[in-house]
């Protein structure tokens, strides 16, 4: 009885959903990705934080019908193998404490890394601002991003 | 496979450590701690739970020391509920590492010796001549070895020896190292699973309306619309149990998260909450402010006699404090899985106390304590509020009625408006000075007792009264009282992290601060004369060095506080300035801690780090207030937390010393407030006495 198709991380997902429910909870209910994560539904923390036609969206406050027809990007799918540059950034510096928060920076850090290859620290506070971490890893994830944007860059020339 | 575990003397502090039931794979309920099987793959069982703080990182990195493994041929398995097998598993009061580590070491020695004499009976050598390393043992003479695979159906055959003698801290290779965090990797790519996480088959989701005045009853419910909603399925009336009281709400029992959420917006429920008063922030203070000033309240600590020197002094200080009551906020809002199969109950969720809702569901249920099966996934946060056994027990409740398995999901807005919260507290202090030093000292505090929810005992003065002020202090103030006010409201309170310390510790060291000030005395000099500890001296000594507080600029403000938690000390000093437009910013934060013994310098850091943000956040962002016996504030959109533009840079030091180990979670943060109101006095000549305050109106 599926009504919907969703595009996550490459993989078509046939989903019977009422249009109404936010994607939230059809990419963790219905289709079983359980790496997006639920903080308050009002797009007020950016735990929910995915990829759409890859830009940052609030999944919690998107409906899932918006969603169909585009390419999603879930933490499972950012990449291969757990090494794009902001998660190798994450594990060197051992960003996460609870780590309940940190699909959801790192979905907003890949965003940023892609528009602004050398941030600021002003920057990257303007960016991550939407995104709470109660244990606060905050000083952590500004360093990590720094090196992420070394680590992308290192890349791009070599 | 060799299989060690604890056995407990009554009342013993320290276990004795056994070989436990053999069982041929991991995957069957095992007696034990540590288990190596015959490949050498080494499992621990993690009898605490993981909420950020590092216990999934220290357990085995404690064990691993001693047993001569490396980390990275360790498995590490979240330990079932059951305090007669590991002891106190309730991870609370930063305990994990202080209350556990002597026995950890003595597990991990013994397995290792037993592994190194079943190497020698195997070869028929000298035990002596043979070492472990790396997961091996190794015969010295002749270079000979055994992985620890090969020695475990030899070793298993031994007894446990007993007086085994432990490294010496300068042998260690794995302690007090800032080995990187065994649960990090699983954190970065969504793979870590959280309760909210956690699916059993043929799960059903439940949302439950709750009471919004945190009490009483259900008078009735109209549930027409909310069976309406798709993929509901049934709605029913629940009673959860907290300690010995009791709350009633209306699940909605649903397909998804959302069509769950969705019927309980839907439902209409009248509740009967008479008997409890309806009450206002406004009017709490205000009664705590009445009971400071007409009450003497139950004597915590009194020393000499400083009524008298009161009444005497020509001149004497009189302020009162006042702390808001705060809500815990993890990130991962309450959620739980129960399923009830007639003799059984088995629970998964984010759980810091599985001991004490195994005991309780057990008895809640009417079920054998062995029949409450409680499993801990990783927390998303839980700073004390997933130590209560409400939501564990309503998601059992729940299944029970409906016969099948249940996820129950807290909203934001369920778990900001429910409670329990950190009490809020009012401390009417009083200070005389004599030739520049303390002659007279007393606290009086009135705010809830978190206790008496829990025991029901009163009459007695609350425990934690002087939580976080420093032990020296009373061997220096000769002349000095603390007396407890006892104080109530219906609002269900609780500990919060670092307790009262978190509050105690603006209390008293903003009023040391004034103390000084009155004595002409330099703030940390003051605190140096008054507690004759040569470990705080050096503490003191190491704050001085490392801010740079003796060559403070003019236009700038320095403060400092000093709080003892949970058998840890930290000291933090503010440093503080005016932007451009005249408002008042925080430019820096110096933090030392001394714990004793210690096993990871990096979690350290980033625990002392993120108290520090907690600890700003409750300074000057947010806090719970209550209209009409609710709390008004549901989501973050009003409760404001600190975000990452707020955060000063922080730097964190550790004390190396000899000394036992105490907390890392906790003690962190109560001194973070007294130390920026401090700073604030010096930049700006205001003191601040209520918190929060807002930053952008010094």
């Amino acid at each position: 009885m599926a009504n919907l198709t969703l595009n996550i991380n490459n993989k078509e997902y046939r989903l019977d959903a009422d249009p109404q429910m936010p994607l939230l909870w059809a990419i963790r209910d219905l289709a079983g990705l359980k790496g997006t994560k639920y903080g308050c539904g009002v797009a007020q923390c950016g735990a929910c934080v995915v990829h759409m036609d890859s830009e940052a969206v609030r999944s919690c406050v998107t409906r899932v019908s918006r969603a169909a027809g585009k390419k999603i990007v879930t933490i499972e799918g950012l990449s291969e193998n757990n090494n794009h540059p902001v998660q190798q950034a994450w594990q060197q510096i051992d960003v996460p404490q609870c780590g309940y928060c940190h699909s959801g920076q790192i979905m907003s850090a890949a965003v940023l890394l892609r528009d602004n290859p050398n941030p600021s620290d002003a920057d990257i506070d303007d960016a991550m601002a939407g995104n709470i971490c109660r244990c606060g890893t905050y000083l952590r994830i500004r360093k990590a991003i720094h090196l992420a944007a070394e680590m992308q860059q290192k890349t791009a020339n070599g | 496979m060799l299989a060690l575990g604890y056995f407990w003397k009554a009342d013993a502090r320290e276990a004795e450590i056994i070989k436990a039931i053999d069982a041929d794979d991991f995957g069957v309920e095992l007696n034990a701690w540590v288990h190596i099987n015959t490949s050498g793959k080494v499992t621990i069982f993690s009898h605490r739970a993981e909420m950020g703080q590092g216990a999934y990182q220290a357990i085995p990195q404690i064990l691993a020391e001693e047993l001569e493994v490396n980390l990275s041929e360790v498995n590490v398995v979240f330990a079932k509920g059951d305090n007669k097998k590991y002891g106190n598993q309730v991870t609370g009061g930063s305990s994990t590492v202080r209350t556990a580590y002597k026995n950890l070491l003595k597990l991990g020695a013994t397995a290792r010796e037993m592994l190194i004499q079943a190497a020698a009976n195997k070869w028929n050598v000298l035990k002596t001549d043979c070492y472990a390393e790396g997961g091996h043992v190794y015969h010295r003479p002749s270079g000979k070895k055994f992985h620890y695979g090969e020695l475990v159906t030899e070793a298993a055959k031994l007894e446990p020896p007993k007086g085994i003698l432990l490294k010496k801290r300068t042998d260690y290779k794995l302690i007090g190292k800032p080995l990187p965090r065994l649960d990090t990797w699983i954190k970065t790519n969504g793979t870590a699973v959280f309760g909210l996480d956690k699916e059993i088959p043929d799960m059903l989701y439940a949302a439950v309306e709750r009471n919004p005045r945190l009490r009483g009853k259900v008078k009735s419910f109209d549930d027409s619309a909310a069976r309406r909603i798709r993929g509901v399925k049934d709605v029913i009336k629940v009673k959860m149990g907290v300690f010995s009281t009791y709350r009633e709400g209306v699940a909605v029992i649903a397909d998804s998260t959302w069509a769950a959420m969705q019927g309980k917006k839907a439902l209409k429920v009248v509740w009967d909450d008479s008997g409890f008063e309806h009450l206002s922030t406004d009017e709490i203070y205000k009664r705590m402010r009445e009971s400071l000033k007409t009450k003497e309240g139950l004597v915590f600590k009194k020393q000499g006699d400083p009524a008298i020197i009161f009444k005497n002094a020509a001149k004497k200080l009189d302020v009162i404090y006042e702390t808001p009551y705060q809500y815990h906020a993890c990130m991962e809002p309450l959620n739980c899985i129960a399923h009830y199969q007639g003799d059984k109950v088995e629970i998964w969720g984010p759980i810091q106390a599985p001991d004490w809702i195994q005991d309780f569901v057990s008895k809640e249920m009417n079920l054998p304590r062995e029949k409450v099966i409680v499993n801990m996934t990783f927390l998303g946060g839980g700073f004390g509020r997933k130590a209560f056994m409400d939501y564990p027990h309503e998601a059992a409740v729940i299944s029970k009625a409906i016969n099948a398995p249940v996820q129950v999901v807290w909203s934001r807005e369920d778990d900001a408006t429910q409670g329990p919260y950190r009490p809020g507290m009012m401390y009417r202090c009083e200070g005389v000075i004599k030739n520049g030093a303390i002659d007279a000292f007393k606290v009086k505090l009135a705010g809830q007792n978190n206790d008496h929810w829990r025991s029901g005992k009163k009459g007695e003065p609350n425990r934690s009264s002087s939580e976080g002020f420093l032990k020296p202090y009373y061997d220096t103030i000769k002349n000095l009282s603390i007396n407890d006010v006892p104080f109530e409201t219906p609002i269900p309170t609780m500990w919060w992290r670092s307790v009262y310390a978190s509050t105690n510790g603006f209390a008293y060291e903003s009023f040391m601060d004034e103390l000084a000030l009155e004595a002409g005395k330099d703030p940390l000099e003051f605190r140096r004369m008054h507690m004759q500890d040569e470990r705080v001296q050096k503490l003191i000594d190491k704050l001085e060095e490392v801010s740079g507080w003796k060559n403070r600029k003019q236009n700038e403000g320095y403060g400092v506080a000093i709080t003892e938690c949970f058998e840890s000390t930290v000291g933090q000093i503010v440093k503080v300035s005016r932007n451009t437009d005249g408002k008042v910013k925080i430019d820096h934060v110096w933090a030392v801690m001394d714990c004793g013994w210690y096993v990871n310098p990096d979690t350290i850091k980033a625990q002392v780090e993120g108290s520090i943000v907690m600890g700003l956040g409750a300074a000057v962002n947010h806090q719970v207030t209550f209209k009409d016996g609710k709390a008004v504030d549901n989501n973050f959109s009003t409760y404001q937390m600190p975000r990452i533009n707020d955060i000063p840079p922080i730097e964190v030091y550790i004390m190396d010393n000899e000394e036992e180990a105490g907390g890392v979670g906790e003690p962190g943060l109560p001194p973070f407030a007294p130390a920026l109101t401090n700073a604030i006095y010096d930049l700006t000549g205001k003191r601040i006495r209520k918190l929060p305050f807002n930053l952008a109106e010094v």
